[in-house]
């Protein structure tokens, strides 16, 4: 018993020094605006920003023990009634704010991403490229099968997003050209869960934020260009959005320090591993 | 002697005491869950107000759900929600009698009993996000490889889903009561020549009837409400289905589906229409089937 106890010591002890030297190694560079700095930052909104925002919130929190940093999802209109509301520091969002969300609740926006959005389908998919109106025939519901895009001799099955996310909003205005979408379509509710229903169903189709697609999903060309973040940055692969971070007016102190630091070099780093390209 | 008889009436009246306290704490209890239902029903309302002032309730009364063409019709969802529930008791409410049936028949006594029993008991500890997940990975697969019709996210998917949900909460509320009818009758059951399985038919089973229409209630209770077993499994197509391998989308995952959506928007406010509907669907159904409990043949 006491034996036990003295390891859960020495293991705690272990830990805190990692953490301390961890700490110690990082609060370098960037990190420097937040000394002297305390408080809570909360954060809420966009699905497609939570990775970026939890990696920068890790590093901050590392470095400075007295800042809180909370990061929620939701989805975009989570972001903008959160952060109108005053209910969070910062509400993200991954399509640009309208005019009517500014001028009520009088926010403010800071871009700090591109992200592309992908029409993906299983990897065994022997489909490897769509024209912009093929896909949208097969999102409204014109083309049903996979034959007659040259594909298998089976049914498409369509998977779209729910009403409130903008990885749907980028991709019904840039890809389908804000055209309908088949009310038979299956609705997933996360990037996530879109990854999980396209990777098992090898006659699906979908889509979802290129940072999202790896080897579970196969990306497809749209008009020959590949869904890369290479094109989506060189303006060559069309359906892109940038991701942005809003406040509701000028930025407290803390929350400016925490923009400034998804902005900074560092801050790229974590957005570049994530599978974004920094603005 | 005098001692003794002093501390009974003194034992008695501290039970007296005890018992005014209990029947306090019961009452305010009672009248607060009163009064949570009355709130959410006046709440509920109030946010539909404007629906109801701006003769927008026909707007919600459609059957078409297509918020980029101004539909915000949540016929399609009311019609999967009723749908769906009662699919879920199809499948449940027989097993539901066959378990108990069993439980109180072959089984009376016994290892498998218990295990059995400890099965349905661990049964309703389990998360609904974990029968949600199993099915993604496991049934929603299985029913598109075996039926080859749509992408195996369906009514029958959730259904299924929700009945095995059910299942544990209707069987142990029957259980119990059957155990009470069973101390009651099964003596004089036996000394009639009764076998356990003619005693449960024609004895316990008729004496339960109620707890019967309680055990629908509370399992369809249960499937309505459920949310993220119909967000997960059912694929959330804003349709009315035409077979049961339709993908459909329920009243509660619609809620959960439209709530992030702007606030000022049509579609936000539909979302608390969908909730009147619901709060006024099941109290529907609860009247209905405890009228037909108290009024209807059936069971006599």
């Amino acid at each position: 018993m006491i034996r036990s106890l003295f390891k859960m010591y020495c293991g705690l002890g272990l830990v805190l020094l990692v953490l301390g030297l961890s700490a110690g190694s990082a609060a370098s560079g960037a990190l420097d605006v937040f000394k002297g700095l305390e408080g809570t930052i909360q954060i809420a909104g966009g699905t497609a920003h939570i990775p970026v925002m939890n990696d920068a919130a890790k590093a901050i929190m590392t470095a400075n023990p007295k800042i809180r940093i909370l990061v929620e999802g939701g989805g975009s209109g989570i972001g903008v009634q959160k952060v109108g509301e005053g209910l969070v520091d910062i509400g993200n969002t991954g399509r640009p704010l309208t005019e009517q969300e500014i001028a009520q609740y009088g926010l403010k926006s800071f871009p700090f991403a591109l992200d592309g959005v992908a029409v993906v389908v299983h990897p065994s998919n022997p489909v490897t490229n769509l024209t912009a109106q093929q896909v949208r025939d097969i999102f409204s519901g014109a083309i049903t099968r996979w034959k007659d895009v040259g594909g298998n001799d089976a049914p498409i099955h369509l998977f779209t997003r729910d009403e409130a996310s903008g990885t749907r909003e980028v991709f019904w205005e840039k890809a389908l050209k804000k055209g309908s979408v088949a009310s038979s379509a299956n609705v997933v509710a996360s990037n996530g869960a879109m990854k999980v229903a396209v990777a098992q169903d090898k006659d699906a189709i979908g889509y979802a934020g290129i940072g999202h697609v790896d080897a579970s999903i196969k990306g497809i060309k749209l008009d020959g260009v590949a869904p890369t973040q290479e094109n989506a940055m060189n303006g060559s692969y069309p359906v892109t959005r940038k991701l942005y971070m809003n406040t509701k007016g000028e930025p407290k102190p803390l929350v400016k320090a925490f923009i400034d630091y998804i902005l900074s070099s560092e801050g790229l780093q974590i957005i570049q591993k994530h599978g974004y390209l920094p603005l | 002697m005098r001692s003794r008889r002093f501390a009974a009436s003194r034992a008695i009246r501290y039970i007296a005491r005890r018992e005014i306290w209990i029947e306090r704490v019961l009452f305010l209890a009672a009248g607060l869950s009163a009064a949570v239902v009355v709130a959410i029903f006046s709440m509920l309302t109030w946010f539909c107000l404007p629906l109801f002032t701006e003769h927008r309730l026909g707007a919600v009364l459609e059957w078409r759900w297509d918020p980029i063409h101004q539909h915000f019709g949540i016929l399609p969802m009311l019609f999967t929600s009723c749908l769906l529930t009662i699919i879920a008791l199809i499948v449940a409410f027989p097993l539901t009698i066959g378990i108990c049936s069993l439980l109180h028949g072959v089984l009376r006594n016994g290892v498998l009993h218990r295990m059995l029993l400890f099965l349905l008991h661990f049964m309703t500890g389990i998360p609904t996000v974990i029968y949600g997940f199993v099915s993604v990975f496991v049934l929603v697969p299985l029913l598109r490889w075996v039926f080859e019709a749509g992408t195996g996210f369906s009514l029958l998917a959730a259904g299924l889903t929700l009945s095995v949900l059910i299942l544990p909460t209707m069987v142990l509320v029957l259980h119990a009561e059957l155990d009470q009818a069973e101390a009651r009758y099964r003596l004089t059951a036996e000394a009639l020549g009764f076998s356990p399985e003619q005693t449960i038919r024609t004895v316990l089973l008729p004496a339960c009837r109620r707890a019967l229409v309680v055990t629908v209630l509370l399992g369809m209770g249960r499937a309505v409400g459920d949310t993220l077993v119909s967000l997960m499994v059912a694929g959330n197509a804003a349709q009315v289905p035409h077979s049961i391998f339709d993908s459909v989308r329920t009243l509660t995952a619609h809620i959960a589906l439209v709530l992030a959506t702007d606030s000022h928007s049509m579609a936000y406010q539909s979302v608390f229409a969908a909730g009147l509907f619901l709060f006024l669907l099941m109290s529907c159904f609860q009247a209905f089937l405890r009228f037909w409990a108290k009024h209807g043949t059936v069971f006599k």
